[in-house]
């Protein structure tokens, strides 16, 4: 055997270690440490599981939120839509049934179920996390195996602890060198997907490399393997280092004292080995990624700053052009209009993607002391979870907000899918720290430009995007 | 889950590539807590010309004549042909609760999200992939031919069309033996129980924070 055939990514670390069985045709019976659960992809789960007479496997790896749902103001007077309200009491009562630990609606720790997931150090190095829910593929910047499934899995992990799966290919995206002064996470991920496409990851586990990613916090990383499903990926992964380890310290479900010496010596390997076979490699430059806007439906559709809006009569693939046409009649764009020159009329600043800490931060600096534009009817800014809600209010960013005409609400999901109250009405269109610009998806007929917060925050300042750097 | 062996029926284009799972059913209709009830507001938001929520009449809505679903010749489709990348987006399997709630079995495209792809398995709809070149002339004859049909051999692993032409297509063969016997993997999954404890336990000596729980 030569030396390579030795060597292990990181994912195939995570991969092997959770090995229970392995059939002749290469299905693995994959174990699963972590379940996250919300109240959108679970009742037909819970359903399923009572018609066959099953129990949870393991109802201690499961940690259960309701965020999709949730009103982002006026908690105490609960749900005022009542599908929305049975979808939460169903949640509910399933966890009570089975004696699931949630955290509810107005439990101070209650948020978006990739926000706290890690904020609890539920989500920890070298794990397999699932939830129902795509944007799972969040958990890999610890680096563990997440990924989003559907119902029927949801069902299957509660019953058996364990997933059959076929191995995704192992994807290496490396970007190289620092970024410039003002270029966020969020802009590294929306260059990323610009340049690989919105299938360039599809049947691979990404993990993401380079200088630059190494140089972001955990947040950030949490950020870029976020939006690795919107790359195609299934799963993105970072690997573990200093900054892991000191992100997971000390939560409240982290490792005990006496565990915690062991945990962080296993935790060390979690790298992909030095001559590690990737199946795909991708360079990017980090000097060349500028603060991104997306101009279009699909996340792919980004450009800089500084750019236009492009012209799909010079695109030379008929299908991407055919894709082009339509995105623009629907964001109601020409082609050659600078980015710069977009008017929108609302904001959002939250969802799984940006509404950490360090996002809140990010978009305050921006606006502090200053005024939202006239014509800008809304301005929201979403907290992921109530610790981060709480500790923005210690350190006086609510009232920043408030002052610049933001409107500060309560943790959830809330208008990155327009599934409570919070939505765009038909033509609005949105400057959104959240992860995905398709169709209708924060309100039927609304236009979704996907940015940073501190891109978001300016663009809210002063009503048209504008390049944060210089402003 | 119900089983697929071999599928003859009408054939609708929806060529468009990316369609992602927010046009297969928008958000508002996930609220629902069962599984079936889907299939009215499959593509809703290309599909009818008002704006849709659950719960409501939809004989009394307006639909777009110009969505090809709406045609009364692709009523009874049971086989969808569409672009690249289908079932992007979201996790929700309610995509495929929609699509089989139509009445489709079978989609054909040049390539599926992985989320979707696992997703369709799971609830007896058949994600089928060919090339681009032979979907685009399938889907001309479908347009040229009203009530034109396919017929899907999954056993063999083979589409048909009505001028005889067959295209074989490639499918996981674990993922076939399922489908094509309507089994519950939650049943096969627990014949390997003792394993699974077997690896709990060792995996409980080696890395024992993994299971400290939630509590």
């Amino acid at each position: 055997m030569s030396a390579t055939n030795l060597t292990k990514t990181l994912y195939d670390k995570v991969w092997d270690a959770h090995q229970v069985h392995q059939q002749d045709d290469g299905t693995v019976l994959l174990y699963i440490d972590r379940h996250l659960v919300h109240e959108v992809t679970s009742p037909q789960a819970f359903e399923g599981l009572q018609i066959a007479g099953r129990k949870p496997w393991r109802t201690d790896s499961m940690l259960a939120v309701a965020d999709h749902n949730v009103p982002t103001t006026a908690r105490d007077a609960g749900i005022e839509d009542p599908v929305s309200k049975l979808q939460v009491d169903t949640l509910d009562a399933n966890c009570d049934a089975h004696g699931i630990v949630e955290f509810k609606m107005n439990d101070h720790r209650q948020g978006i179920v990739h926000v706290i997931g890690p904020e609890q150090g539920a989500t920890l190095p070298g794990m397999t996390v699932v939830c129902g829910d795509s944007h799972t593929s969040t958990h890999g910047a610890f680096g563990a195996l997440a990924f989003g499934i559907g119902t029927s899995e949801v069902e299957h992990v509660m019953a058996t602890q364990c997933l059959l799966q076929k191995k995704s290919r192992n994807m290496l995206v490396s970007v190289d060198g620092e970024v410039g002064p003002g270029v966020t996470a969020k802009d590294i991920v929306l260059a990323i997907i610009g340049h690989i496409g919105t299938a360039g990851g599809n049947g691979s586990a990404i993990e993401f490399g380079g200088d630059a990613i190494r140089a972001l916090s955990m947040e950030g990383r949490m950020t870029v393997c976020n939006m690795a499903i919107e790359a195609g990926a299934r799963a993105g992964m970072i690997a573990v280092d200093q900054t892991t380890i000191d992100y997971v310290k000390a939560r409240p479900f982290s490792p005990s004292a006496d565990q915690w010496d062991a945990a962080i010596a296993a935790w060390r390997d979690l790298v992909s080995d030095d001559g590690a076979k990737f199946d795909k490699v991708v360079h990017i430059n980090a000097a060349d990624i500028m603060p991104q806007v997306s101009w279009g439906t699909s996340p792919e559709m980004v450009a800089g700053v500084a750019g236009v809006v492009p012209d799909p009569t010079v695109e030379t693939n008929e299908i991407k052009a055919e894709g082009m046409r339509r995105a623009l009649h629907y964001m109601d764009l020409k082609p050659g209009t600078a980015i710069a020159d977009i008017k929108i009329d609302k904001v959002f600043i939250g969802s799984c993607t940006n509404s950490r800490i360090e996002d809140l931060r990010a978009a305050a600096a921006v606006i502090k002391d200053r005024k939202i534009a006239d014509n800008v009817k809304l301005a929201l800014v979403v907290p992921g979870s109530g610790l981060v809600k709480k500790l923005a209010e210690e350190e006086g960013l609510d009232s920043i907000f408030s002052n610049a005409g933001f409107e500060w609400r309560e943790p959830g999901c809330s208008m990155c899918l327009a599934m409570n109250a919070d939505k765009l009405e038909s033509g609005e269109r949105c400057a959104s720290t959240s992860n995905r610009n398709f169709e209708g998806r924060q309100g039927q007929g609304g236009r979704t430009h996907l940015v940073s917060p501190a891109m978001a925050a300016a663009a809210a300042i002063a009503g048209h995007f504008v390049d944060v750097r210089s402003f | 889950m119900q089983a697929f062996t071999i599928l003859e029926g009408v054939v609708a284009p929806l060529l468009r590539s990316n369609i992602d799972t927010d046009a297969i059913i928008p958000k508002q209709f996930l609220k629902s807590i069962k599984r079936t009830g889907f299939g009215v507001n499959l593509f809703d938001e290309w599909r009818y010309l008002d704006a849709g929520f659950p719960g409501q009449d939809n004989s009394t809505r307006q639909p777009n004549p110009e969505f090809v679903l709406n045609l009364p010749r692709y009523q009874q489709a049971s086989i969808l042909l569409a672009g690249e990348n289908f079932g992007c987006g979201s996790s929700r399997e309610h995509a495929v609760w929609a699509l089989d709630g139509f009445g489709f079995r079978c989609v054909i495209a040049p390539s599926f999200a992985d989320i979707f792809n696992n997703n369709s398995f799971k609830s007896g709809l058949l994600p089928l992939v060919l090339e681009k070149s032979i979907i685009d002339k399938l889907a001309a004859a479908c347009e040229a031919n009203e009530g034109y049909q396919l017929k899907v051999d999954l056993e063999k692993q083979q589409v048909t069309a009505p001028d005889g032409e067959s295209y074989a297509f490639e499918v996981d063969q674990f993922r076939k033996h399922c489908l094509l016997n309507g089994l519950d993997d939650i049943g096969l999954t627990l014949q390997n129980e003792d394993l699974i404890k077997q690896y709990e336990a060792k995996r409980k000596e080696a890395a024992p924070w993994l299971f400290n729980g939630v509590t």
